[in-house]
């Protein structure tokens, strides 16, 4: 009963931050605390809400994805060059952007279980080859000319919600049902919670960690989608230190670096809390770098919490 | 109250009280230089919390702690170290990537000369080198843990107790991992530990060995103290009674039920170090395995789940050759394995007990990816009644559990998967008395339904009374077999150690 106490105390602690930066920024500004800007927020949190649902399966499954925001840039880049230079059907173009993330994904996970390498490595040399390729594909340069009608996604609304904030809820529940409601989910837990025990439970580690980073590899397509069309072009610079943003969400929200904890609710919450940070910081009129410090200082401190939380409960 | 020369520990009036159990009641015990006292009781007696206490690792609630002539309410490690207690724990405490001598002497002070921060490394080697000559043990000082075999980091452990000078050596089932040989030398050491004059303080369940080795013997039960006595003055089912305050029947074991069909034949079977392995089990049959450790039981029953890969050889099931490559064609081939290392391969402790027993199965009753929650928790709660796991609820976490419980999960779950051949290794390791006698009841009643069993045992007790036949291995390589009427510890053991 104990630890179910402490649990529910934790589950919420997180929403309680949630909620406190909320109101701190409401005082501060009277802006801040309009059906505009909630809007705003989830404009600006949806990529990364999108991304956190994925990285949350590899981060449950033991794993760990450094190259989501070289994903991204390396998506919107080959999709808006494939529209603009090359001819193609956008909307093919855009299959083929999201089928390529997945791609990626599933070379990620298959290199990672089968050859071993540690999941910060193999995704680290991804990261920065992809990106590499990125610059080389583009020049450098910045390609434009994404059809309005794809602008939709991201810029458009329905009923003043936002598009690509209706994308990320319907993922956001797609997620939950798969981590809580089919055997391949719980699957996940059991990986990363004891990789060998799995195995000689007489489950397949290698599908099931290659799916983690499959599924991440598709949602970060998606993400990507959200994301060139919101920007209406293919930056090459895009997504830069992304990767870091999402794992803050992650470990904000109560998942586990080491595997085998978490779920999404946390992870999202996590999120929201990076973009209320953000948005109300520059509302507010705080320097840029302030928000870094700011995040920093949040992280530390609900780390801090839990580990400490943790280590009570052993005493 | 003073102590006399005779006594180096007197425990005195101790209790302990953890968030709803009297781990310790007034416990009092003297402990006499020289001998070796034995601890015993059955798993959550309050051994280990009275080594805790001893050790410095809890503080009690009452009572105190005489050292000689110095008496203490409460301990600290580094105190418990400067009065000269050492505790060898089940899992030692040692730095696999350093060498023998810089475990040895690890925060020994005087060594590490104060105005440098450089140390001495020929002085480490020579002292460390003493330590061991003194043991009579031949390990190189410069040799990495991590090269070292179990039982001789366990040499180190006590090396580095001895290098402290300790008084007092507390072991915490210290022939858990030892082969028959090395227990021998395990126990020839302690002899001539106790010639020097250290007391040994020795936690085990194996009561063979406490008649061979200690002088007294305390039981312990739910907390208090029951009984000290001479070793010699008291009878085995005595013992038992004490610790379990009933009667239990040690192992009687007959298999009158039919044997059926083969259910699993290996023919030249290499791999993972083992030759040329040939044997047939029937369904309902029980087919032990012996041999010392090291002579390939564990790599053979890896082998046959597919954990390791195989060379060469057949393997049959139901009389169809079949390929394992790997733990899912075993399973789907109704193979069940249950691994020898229980907490880091037959549960997973941070996830609940009833995640861990679908484990196997849980991709079985789903449809269309969906698991069927009805019927995962139905198979749960019949198999929590049947195997009759104590815990408050299936959703409490695995690590919660006592040794029992924990394993009685990983038979939960490998019953769930309804398999016809089971592989057990060392399926009683670390439970108590009790726990055991019900492992064993549901070995018995698991062939009786007509499950193949290969039964894996260092203890060789269990291994004769509850196999219908014996497979002996010897250096990776089959020895022969023996049935049921030609059973002997002494022929078992001359198999194993090559001898015929």
């Amino acid at each position: 009963m104990e630890l179910k106490l402490t649990n529910f105390v934790k589950q919420y602690a997180i929403i309680i931050v949630l909620i406190a930066l909320i109101a701190v920024f409401s005082i501060l500004s009277p802006a801040f605390s309009t059906i505009n800007n909630a809007m705003n927020i989830i404009r600006q949190i949806s990529v990364m809400g999108i991304v956190a649902v994925g990285f949350t399966f590899v981060l449950i499954g033991g794993g760990l994805d450094l190259s989501v925001g070289s994903q991204i840039a390396i998506m919107n880049v080959s999709v808006a060059l494939m529209i603009v230079e090359h001819g193609v059907n956008p909307i093919l173009a855009v299959i083929i952007g999201i089928v390529m993330t997945t791609v990626i994904g599933f070379f990620n996970g298959y290199m990672i279980t089968k050859t071993g390498i540690p999941p910060l490595i193999a995704t680290l040399a991804m990261m920065t080859a992809l990106r590499g390729v990125t610059f080389i594909m583009s020049k450098g340069y910045p390609i434009y000319g994404i059809p309005d009608y794809l602008k939709v996604i991201g810029q458009g609304n329905i009923y003043k919600i936002p598009v690509q904030g209706i994308i990320m809820a319907g993922i956001i529940v797609l997620g939950i049902i798969l981590l809580n409601k089919t055997y391949i989910g719980r699957h996940f837990y059991a990986l990363g919670s004891n990789t060998e025990a799995t195995r000689l439970a007489g489950i397949n580690i290698h599908f099931t960690r290659t799916t983690t980073y499959t599924l991440l590899g598709f949602l970060t397509g998606i993400a990507g989608l959200v994301m060139l069309t919101r920007v209406g072009s293919g930056q090459p610079n895009i997504a830069n230190g992304f990767e870091l943003n999402v794992l803050t969400a992650a470990v904000l929200g109560g998942v586990s670096v080491n595997g085998g904890k978490g779920n999404i609710p946390g992870a999202i919450v996590g999120t929201a809390i990076i973009g209320v940070l953000n948005n109300g910081m520059s509302i507010i009129g705080a320097n840029d770098y302030w928000q870094k410090v700011i995040t920093g200082i949040v992280l530390f401190v609900v780390v801090v919490f839990d580990s400490i939380s943790q280590s009570k409960r052993k005493a | 109250m003073t102590n006399t020369v005779n006594n180096v520990l007197l425990v005195q009036n101790i209790s302990k009280r953890y968030v709803g159990i009297q781990a310790l009641d007034n416990v009092s015990i003297d402990f006499k230089k020289g001998e070796t006292h034995a601890l015993v009781g059955e798993n959550g007696a309050g051994k280990s919390t009275l080594i805790k206490i001893i050790s410095g690792a809890e503080v009690p609630d009452s009572g105190n702690l005489v050292f000689e002539d110095k008496s203490f309410d409460k301990m600290t490690p580094h105190l418990a170290q400067s009065v000269g207690v050492a505790t060898i724990y089940q899992e030692f405490n040692l730095f696999p990537t350093l060498s023998v001598a810089e475990n040895i002497f690890m925060g020994d002070e005087t060594l590490s000369n104060r105005k440098r921060y450089f140390y001495n490394k020929k002085e480490y080697i020579d002292k460390a080198k003493k330590v061991l000559d003194s043991m009579k043990i031949n390990i190189n000082p410069l040799e990495l843990i991590e090269n070292l075999t179990t039982a001789k980091m366990q040499l180190v452990e006590i090396a580095k107790a001895i290098a402290k000078n300790a008084k007092i050596l507390i072991m915490d089932e210290p022939t858990a991992p030892l082969s028959t040989k090395e227990t021998e030398d395990l126990f020839e050491l302690v002899g001539r530990l106790k010639q020097q004059g250290v007391t040994i303080i020795y936690i085990s369940h194996r009561l063979d060995e406490l008649y061979r080795i200690s002088d007294r013997v305390t039981v312990l039960r739910d907390g208090k103290k029951i009984i000290t006595t001479k070793t010699e003055d008291i009878k085995r089912q005595e013992l038992i009674y004490h610790m379990a305050n009933r009667k239990v029947e040690e192992i009687e074991f007959e298999s009158t039920w039919e044997k059926g069909d083969v259910a699993l034949e290996a023919q030249g079977l290499c791999g993972n170090g083992l030759k040329d392995i040939s044997f047939k089990v029937r369904c309902g049959e029980i087919l032990g395995i012996g041999g010392l450790l090291g002579a390939g039981r564990t790599e053979l029953a890896r082998l046959l789940f597919g954990a390791d890969k195989a060379e060469s050889g057949k393997i049959f099931v139901h009389g169809k050759q079949v390929e394992i490559k790997n733990p899912e064609n075993a399973v789907s081939f109704g193979i069940a394995y249950v691994p020898e290392d229980r907490k880091h391969h037959g549960v997973i402790l941070s996830l609940p007990i009833n995640w861990n027993i679908t484990l196997p199965i849980l991709r079985r009753i789903s449809k269309k990816g969906f698991y069927k929650k009805k019927e995962e928790s139905t198979i749960v709660d019949t198999l929590k009644n049947t195997l009759q796991i104590k815990a408050a609820s299936v959703k409490q976490n695995v690590e919660s559990l006592s040794g029992g419980n924990q394993q009685k999960v990983v038979l939960a779950k490998w019953l769930a998967s309804k398999p016809s051949i089971l592989i057990l290794d060392e399926p009683t390791r670390g439970v108590d008395v009790n726990a055991k006698q019900e492992i064993y009841n549901l070995i018995g009643e698991f062939a009786k339904q007509g499950i193949a069993i290969i039964f894996i045992s260092s203890e060789m007790d269990e291994l004769l009374n509850i196999s219908d036949r014996l497979m002996v291995l010897n250096e990776k390589r089959m020895v022969g077999f023996l049935e049921k009427n030609e059973f002997s510890q002494r022929t078992v053991l001359s198999m194993a150690s090559g001898i015929c």
